[in-house]
């Protein structure tokens, strides 16, 4: 097969994700609604109504809605994340994933292209969060717009990565209900998105240590950094590492001769 | 590593075309100072206007406050409140050179036009001493109502106007007489007052009250009272102190104190257009010489915010030293 072939593959890949994506209203809207109410009404009524302390990347004193922006852009990609792993159920239960798999290409690269469609899904929502978050007075540097994008892929690799892991342990679709309350909610309730570590250390030891070992955080603060034209080297370190074990797992998870799938009886189509 | 490269390669781009900028424009920046009192630790923080570095921490007497520079812009003058002096700090040596006397506890002053004449507020005996620079002596003593505090000299010079908090008064005090001619009542707990360039107007500004009173000089009439409404700040938080008007005379810039806000309030139709979040207790601020630039003072978060007087915008805060209070530019 040539690069062609592969391009074919990916490309195609991409196109039924973003279709999706656009065909499924209801997801299209609830994406882009769901980071603008808790700009809009958790961050009104959290109000820290006398600035939130400088902490770097910022130079000086940020109201709260500032501060949150990118913890809320992160929130975009975990649930896009976790979204496709989704899609990876349901294409199982009705067997389009079957006819995926039996294609030629490998399936590291299968998998590599339904995480890279997935992740150029999220980063449009995320531009067009940033652009209406903007008239909420919440503006970075322009050039920050564009030091973001690779953050952004970096980021959206790894939590897609993690939906892909998820994905694997997944038997049917009602359970992604459970991967709400046990994935998404606590890393995005323990992470730096909504409060500053410094001040989360002040509150709870455990919770600060939970919060730094926690991959969202990291996500978070590389988008926060490179949205204000910094590079935050260690939390770039963190999750590519991230990056690289969930992958792993994710190519293992669903090898059928020794993955997850196999102990479970070759998956539940 | 694809990121670091390309934000590395970003800021290289925009190095080259902000340098590039800049030598089109071969506007010769004059290089200027700033220097913050420190009324807790004692000290004036010397920072490089362009850099925002320390350049060098001064230690000087107890309890620093006002600042006001020397019309040759080669001193300093330094109320130390708890000294009950006033120190002279030599800019080029960052020595202090002199001490003149200034009666109990000096808390703000102005200097007249002629730069030869401080007029001093006594905060604990209700008077103002006017101290002759040159010889260094007292020449004269003004009663007035109880704690006066803010001092300003109107740019014709025949007026000196100072505040006092107790009585919640701003008194006019003819220069050549040394008589208050008029009292204006004003909001409680008025604190700091500055003139128009033109001298038509003198903004004088009440802490308790959390209002700025810009009076007619000609008739002593209030004009209006600005008042400050920030939503979710509680009111009590609101407190109005040093003000900065713009030497075009188009912009004031109030510190309203705990509320963390540097308000920017049009001076012609004195209507408010925007709150800027500083740090913590912002006392009082000065201008870079261009004007494009605002310094403020914040006494809890003992800091410095950077304020875009162009773009109004908060654009850094610098730490500084204890309980900063007061700023002036200098050469």
């Amino acid at each position: 097969m040539n690069a062609g072939a592969y391009w074919q593959c990916l490309s195609g890949i991409i196109r039924r994700e973003g279709l999706r994506w656009v065909h499924q209203r209801g997801r299209f809207v609830s994406a882009l609604v769901r980071p603008l109410v808790w700009l809009v009404i958790f961050a009104a009524g959290f109000h820290f109504v006398l600035g939130v302390s400088i902490s770097p990347p910022y130079r000086t004193y940020i109201p709260y809605e500032v501060y949150i922006a990118p913890g809320l852009a992160g929130m975009i990609q975990l649930f896009n994340g976790m979204q496709s792993s989704l899609s990876m159920v349901y294409d199982r239960e009705m067997g389009s994933m079957r006819t995926l798999m039996v294609s030629p290409f490998p399936r590291w690269f299968l998998l590599m292209g339904k995480l890279l469609a997935g992740v150029a899904v999220s980063i449009v929502q995320v531009y067009i969060f940033l652009a209406i978050a903007w008239f909420w007075n919440i503006r970075p540097p322009l050039t920050g717009y564009v030091a973001v994008l690779p953050a952004l892929v970096l980021s959206g690799l790894m939590l897609g990565a993690l939906g892909l892991v998820l994905s694997s342990f997944i038997r049917q679709l009602e359970n992604f209900a459970g991967v709400m309350n046990f994935v998404i909610f606590p890393m995005f309730f323990t992470s730096a998105a909504l409060y500053p570590l410094w001040r989360v250390q002040q509150a709870s030891l455990s919770i600060y240590w939970a919060s730094e070992i926690n991959p969202f955080t990291h996500a978070v603060e590389l988008i926060r950094f490179a949205l204000y034209d910094a590079f935050n080297p260690v939390s770039a370190l963190v999750v590519c590492a991230y990056l690289a074990l969930f992958l792993g797992a994710a190519v293992v998870g669903y090898d059928p001769g020794r993955g997850f799938l196999a102990r479970r009886g070759g998956g539940a189509e | 590593m694809s990121f670091a490269l390309r934000t590395a390669a970003l800021r290289a781009a925009l190095l080259v075309s902000v340098a590039a900028g800049a030598m089109l424009w071969a506007h010769p920046a004059c290089a200027f100072r700033v220097f913050v009192s420190n009324e807790k630790d004692n000290t004036i923080t010397v920072l490089d206007g362009a850099s925002l570095k320390i350049l060098q921490t001064v230690a000087v007497g107890a309890r620093p406050r006002g600042i006001v520079l020397s019309k040759d812009g080669r001193s300093l003058y330094i109320c130390t409140s708890d000294a009950d002096h006033i120190e002279v700090l030599d800019l080029a040596s960052l020595t202090v050179t002199r001490t003149l006397p200034s009666n109990p506890d000096p808390e703000y002053m102005a200097l007249s036009v002629d730069g030869k004449t401080l007029y001093v507020a006594n905060e604990d005996n209700s008077q103002v001493s006017v101290l002759d620079v040159t010889k260094g002596e007292i020449t004269s003593e003004i009663p007035v109502g109880v704690e006066p505090e803010g001092m300003a000299v109107s740019p014709d010079g025949r007026t000196v106007l100072c505040t006092s908090e107790t009585t919640s008064m701003a008194h006019f005090i003819d220069t050549v007489t040394h008589q208050v001619v008029a009292s204006v009542l004003v909001g409680t707990r008025p604190r700091f007052a500055v003139f128009t360039r033109d001298g038509a107007r003198v903004w004088v500004s009440s802490e308790v009250a959390g209002t700025v009173a810009v009076i007619d000089t000609a008739t002593h009439r209030i004009i209006k009272t600005i008042r400050f409404d920030l939503p979710d700040v509680p009111t009590a938080a609101i407190q109005a102190v040093g003000i900065n008007l713009s030497e075009d005379g188009r912009t004031a810039f109030v510190d309203l104190g705990p509320a963390n806000r540097v308000a920017v309030v049009d001076a012609n139709d004195l209507a408010i257009e925007k709150y800027l979040l500083v740090g913590q207790r912002v006392w009082h601020g000065a201008f870079s010489p261009d004007q494009g630039t605002l310094y403020v003072a914040n006494g809890i978060s003992n800091d410095m915010s950077v304020i875009d007087a162009r773009a109004l915008e908060v654009t850094q805060s610098v730490p500084v030293g204890q309980s900063p209070w007061g700023i002036v530019v200098a050469p």
